[in-house]
This record gives C-alpha cells, sequence and structure tokens, in this order.
C-alpha cells in the first residue's frame, strides 16, 4: 500500500521531471532553428499594429489564431477574405461598424494607424498554424453538395 | 473558529461575494449582446464587459482563495495570524487595485491580453498585494505550533500563481511569443497551480466535514496533486497547437492533455471516497454538498468537457470557437467557483456563532446554482458545436453563422437567470449571518 511518503516523493519527482521536459520543449520550439512564427518578418510596422490592437483590446471580440471572444470574426486571414480597403475603412469609420446587426466599436483610426493595423494582419497571415490558417478555407464535400443543391 | 484572526477570511468572502454580483450582471450584458440587445454598447461595448467579466472571475475567486488561506493556515498552524491588521491592509489594497482595474477597462485602460488585460502598471500594485499576502502566511506557518501537509500545498500553490504570474508581465513584440507566454500564466494557473490550492482547500474541508484520518486525506491529497502536474505542465501544449510554434507540441499536447482528465477523476473519487469512509460526519450537509460538488463538477467541467475538444484532430475544428466557452465556464464553475462557495458556506458558521446551515434557502442555492449552469454550457455546447459545423466545415461567413445560433443564446440566458437565482440566495444567506464575532470562538465546530 502506498505510504505518505512515497505519495510525495511521486508528486515532488512527477512535478520535477515534467517541468524540466515542458523547459527543454520550450527551448527547442521556441529556438530559431525551428521558428515557423515568421518573426524575420517582423517591420515596425507590424509591431506598432500589434500595439494598437491591444491598446484597443480587439481580442475582447475578435479572435487572431484562434484566441479571443468569439464575438466577431476570426481575423487571422482577414485581409484574403476581405482585403486590405475593407479593412482599412472599417478602422477608419467615425460610426459603429454593423455587419448584420451587430456592433462594432467606432475606432476612427487615422490612415498611418489603419495602416499599421493591416501590416500586423499581413504578419499574421504567414505565420505557419500548422493547419489552422486553412481550416476556413476548405469547404467540405457536403457543403459543395448543398451548393450543387 | 479557533483563532480571533481567522474573522479576517469572512471580509475577503464579503469582497467576493460583491464582485460574483458584479461578474453575473456583466456576463448579461454580453448574452443579450449576442442576441441583439445592446443597448449599451457606447458606455459598455462587448470587448470592455468581456473583460470585466474575465478579470472579475479572477479576483472574486483570488480573494476567495486568500479568505480560505486566512482561515485555514492559522487553524493548521495552530497560531493566530502573524498580523491581523496587515491582512486587512492587503483586503483594502486588493479591492482598490480591482476596483481601479475594472473601471479603467470602461476607459480603454488595458492591455488586450484575454485574462491579463490589467495594465502593467497596475501589475506591480498587484505583485505588492501578493507578496504581502504571502509574507503574512509564510510568517504565520513559522511562527505556528506545528507545519501540516495541507497548509504547504496551500501555500506552495499560492506562491507558485504569485511567480506565474510573472511571465504575464514581460512585452513581446511578437504575437506569437506574447501568447506563448501568457499560457504560462493562464494555464499552468488554471490547470496547474490553482488545482494545488484547490487541493489544499478541499483536503482542510475533507478533513473537517468527514472525520477520515488526517493522514489518509493528505497522502491521497499528493496523488491527486502530483497526477495534476504530470499531465498538466506538458498539457499547456494543448494552447500551442495553432499559435505558430513547432508542431512537436500537437504530439506532447494531445498525449498529455488526454491524460489531464485522470488528475480531475482522482480528486472525485478521493472526495466522494473520503466521504463514504467517514464515520464522524459535520452537521454542515451543505458545506459537505458543495465540496463534493465541486470535485464531481470539475471532473466534468474540466477533465470530460476538457477532453472532448482537447485533441489536436479536434481541436483545429473547434479552436476559437464557442466550444471552448463551453468548456470554460464549467470548469471555473466546478474547479474553483464551487470550492470557494463550499469554504464559505463551511466558515460563516464558525466565525459568526450563528448554525443556519442545512436550511432550505441554503440547498436550493446549491442546485439552482448547478441546474443553471449546466443549462448555461448546454445553451454554449449547442450553440459551438453548431459553429463549429457551419462555420468551419461548411463554410458559411461569421455572422451568418452567429445569427443562426442565435436561439441557444436564450438558453444561455434561461441558464444564466437560474445560476443568478442560486447566487442571489446563497448571498441571502451570506448576509443572513451577519458579522464575525468573538464569541463564535467559544463555539464547538
Amino acid at each position: 500500500m502506498l505510504s505518505k511518503k512515497q505519495a510525495q516523493v511521486f508528486f515532488l519527482g512527477g512535478t520535477a521531471v515534467t517541468f524540466l521536459i515542458f523547459i527543454m520543449l520550450t527551448i527547442y520550439s521556441l529556438s530559431s532553428a525551428q521558428d515557423q512564427s515568421n518573426q524575420e518578418n517582423l517591420t515596425a510596422e507590424a509591431i506598432r499594429g500589434k500595439e494598437i490592437w491591444e491598446k484597443n483590446n480587439c481580442m475582447g471580440c475578435h479572435t487572431i489564431m484562434g484566441e479571443g471572444a468569439y464575438y466577431a470574426p476570426e481575423l487571422t486571414n482577414v485581409l484574403e477574405r476581405r482585403g486590405d480597403a475593407y479593412v482599412k475603412a472599417v478602422l477608419m469609420s467615425k460610426i459603429p461598424w454593423q455587419p448584420q446587426g451587430r456592433k462594432m466599436v467606432a475606432y476612427g483610426m487615422t490612415e498611418a494607424e489603419a495602416n499599421d493595423v493591416v501590416a500586423f494582419f499581413e504578419w499574421v497571415t504567414e505565420i505557419n498554424l500548422n493547419g489552422f490558417e486553412k481550416v476556413n478555407r476548405t469547404i467540405s464535400p457536403l457543403a459543395k453538395d448543398r451548393m450543387i443543391d | 473558529m479557533k483563532y480571533k484572526s481567522q474573522k479576517v477570511a469572512y471580509w475577503f468572502f464579503a469582497l467576493s461575494m460583491l464582485l460574483l454580483v458584479l461578474q453575473l450582471t456583466y456576463g448579461f450584458i454580453m448574452g443579450f449582446a449576442r442576441l441583439g440587445y445592446d443597448g449599451l454598447h457606447e458606455w459598455i461595448p462587448f470587448n470592455t464587459a468581456h473583460t470585466v467579466h474575465l478579470n472579475l472571475l479572477v479576483v472574486w475567486l483570488l480573494s476567495g482563495f486568500m479568505g480560505a488561506a486566512y482561515y485555514i493556515i492559522p487553524e493548521e498552524s495552530e497560531t493566530e495570524l502573524w498580523s491581523v491588521k496587515l491582512a486587512y491592509l492587503q483586503l483594502i489594497t486588493l479591492a482598490i487595485v480591482g476596483v481601479t482595474a475594472v473601471v479603467g477597462f470602461h476607459f480603454n485602460y488595458w492591455e488586450g491580453r484575454k485574462f491579463l488585460e490589467i495594465p502593467r502598471i497596475l501589475d506591480w500594485p498587484v505583485a505588492l498585494n501578493v507578496i504581502l499576502f504571502l509574507v503574512i502566511l509564510l510568517m504565520t506557518i513559522i511562527k505556528g505550533k506545528k507545519t501540516s501537509t495541507t497548509s504547504l500545498v496551500l501555500f506552495g500553490g499560492l506562491v507558485a500563481a504569485a511567480l506565474l504570474y510573472l511571465p504575464g508581465m514581460i512585452t513581446f513584440d511578437s504575437q506569437v511569443l506574447d501568447s506563448f507566454f501568457r499560457w504560462w500564466v493562464v494555464h499552468l494557473w488554471v490547470e496547474g497551480v490553482w488545482e494545488l490550492i484547490m487541493g489544499g482547500i478541499m483536503a482542510f474541508l475533507l478533513i473537517k466535514l468527514t472525520g477520515v484520518d488526517r493522514e489518509v486525506i493528505e497522502k491521497w491529497l499528493y496523488v491527486v496533486v502530483g497526477l495534476t502536474f504530470l499531465s498538466g505542465i506538458l498539457g499547456t501544449g494543448h494552447h500551442y497547437y495553432y499559435i505558430g510554434v513547432n508542431n512537436i507540441w500537437l504530439i506532447v499536447g494531445g498525449i498529455f492533455s488526454a491524460l489531464e482528465p485522470l488528475a480531475f477523476l482522482a480528486m472525485a473519487l478521493w472526495a466522494v471516497n473520503m466521504y463514504r469512509k467517514g464515520e464522524k460526519k459535520h452537521p454542515n450537509k451543505t458545506a459537505i454538498l458543495w465540496t463534493l460538488g465541486s470535485a464531481i463538477v470539475a471532473f466534468l467541467g474540466a477533465g470530460v468537457l476538457g477532453l472532448a475538444h482537447t485533441l489536436p484532430q479536434t481541436n483545429i475544428y473547434t479552436h476559437g470557437t464557442l466550444v471552448t466557452a463551453m468548456h470554460g465556464h464549467l470548469a471555473f464553475w466546478g474547479a474553483y467557483a464551487m470550492i470557494v462557495l463550499a469554504m464559505i458556506t463551511y466558515v460563516l458558521p464558525n466565525v459568526t456563532g450563528r448554525k443556519l446551515f442545512d436550511t432550505s434557502r441554503a440547498r436550493s442555492a446549491f442546485w439552482l446554482s448547478n441546474i443553471g449552469m449546466f443549462t448555461m454550457i448546454s445553451g454554449f455546447g449547442a450553440a459551438g458545436i453548431a459553429q463549429v459545423y457551419m462555420e468551419r466545415k461548411l463554410g458559411i461567413e461569421f455572422m451568418e453563422v452567429q445569427n443562426e445560433i442565435k436561439v441557444h443564446f436564450w438558453v444561455l440566458i434561461t441558464g444564466a437567470t437560474i445560476l443568478s437565482t442560486g447566487i442571489t440566495l446563497f448571498i441571502i444567506d451570506f448576509i443572513k449571518y451577519g458579522t464575525p464575532s468573538d464569541e463564535a470562538l467559544e463555539i464547538q465546530e
């Protein structure tokens, strides 16, 4: 029968080993040889765009790379879906953008700010997301059947 | 109550209750906004309501954990709290920082990183507050007559939670790195060290409520928290599947996330078995109900519903959808909200001297809030599954899908109303108990 001491060793030993493996995997996956985050193309504009993204808490409604609040569309591929001009028009609008009744905050950004956010989206578009970036683009066979009907 | 200083816990619980009411209010604002009733948009847009809702959750739970620790550590260490005045100072500063952050969110004073929206400048007062809290506990443990496993696990969890706040304070230019280290805070809190805190509180409650020998309960506490870390640390990988890092996390995260329910299953079995073995059951049956309920609902919400979308093959479709909200709500409710409510239910009679437990109102609070939460997650679940199918499989545009699944948010609102009724009954009981009294010292627990 397991003693309290053995249970303690299981807890401390298991935690130490898994934490060590976690740190090693972190170092490995963030090493430059394994980098797939499009780090080399991270421009000053894209960094400013990220700051604007955070300052306005866009993640409080939208998702990017699948992370956010699920209230407004995923923006990882937004430039492919909508194009630069549409995205800039939304960001620069002085009245709340209201697609199908759901309101967005009217940010009324300057053109320079909107360009920075677009640069941020351009950078995100090129990140290798292990296949997630392709999910929304794939129409299933079932959908094709529906479209023929 | 054995020590006068344990009364401090009551005021942390009172703050928790206040913040919980506010959290529910902002939840309703979001629910109605999803149905198209967003009349408050100009003052409280969705991103503000969402941020306030999440952060109030974190702060009321932390306040609950702190209250629990201020009650448990003196009793386990067999001594008065090291400094009651500093504990009250810590409570006041916690409330000030919390209120400042919540008010600030309404004026775009935030970071825009989910769960870590508190601006970095406010991170420092938070850090100081937590350090003060830990120093008070540490000094109490040092001056105490004994050091129990329960208090060490609880204290260890609180120290680790404080340390893990640090990666969230680093600034990154890359969204990928930002996200990567944000999960060090969020995941390693809720699927790691917070479970130590939960385990510590649960061990204390099981010792007090079942009468089972401390050595037996604490032995299994080690096993439960051991399984938690064994699966949970590398289980962080399930957040790294699709955020722009190496695909090794698909394998590591997949395997260890699949093991995570075992820790919650162990916790549920531990709690239920200790209850069955117990021969000197405490008369506060409502506290037992909340304690066992917490272990079982945590297994369902964090374990089973987590597993439902944690494998990479499933997660590629469910990532970033309402399926996550379904899992998140029941997991937080079972694992953390219910254990705090269990602790409050156990502590209130002891610090006030009024044995108002086991009333029909107290039982109704438990059942209504749980029925409400399960109704809510049914709404989220149905909406999430429909969203995955229409948006991710059929490729229908986001807002078209949102309009199609709107009906499920009526279910959500209905569930939230039932939950709020249960919480209202809980708070009525909280108020009826009145404030703590030194006379409670003489009353047998």
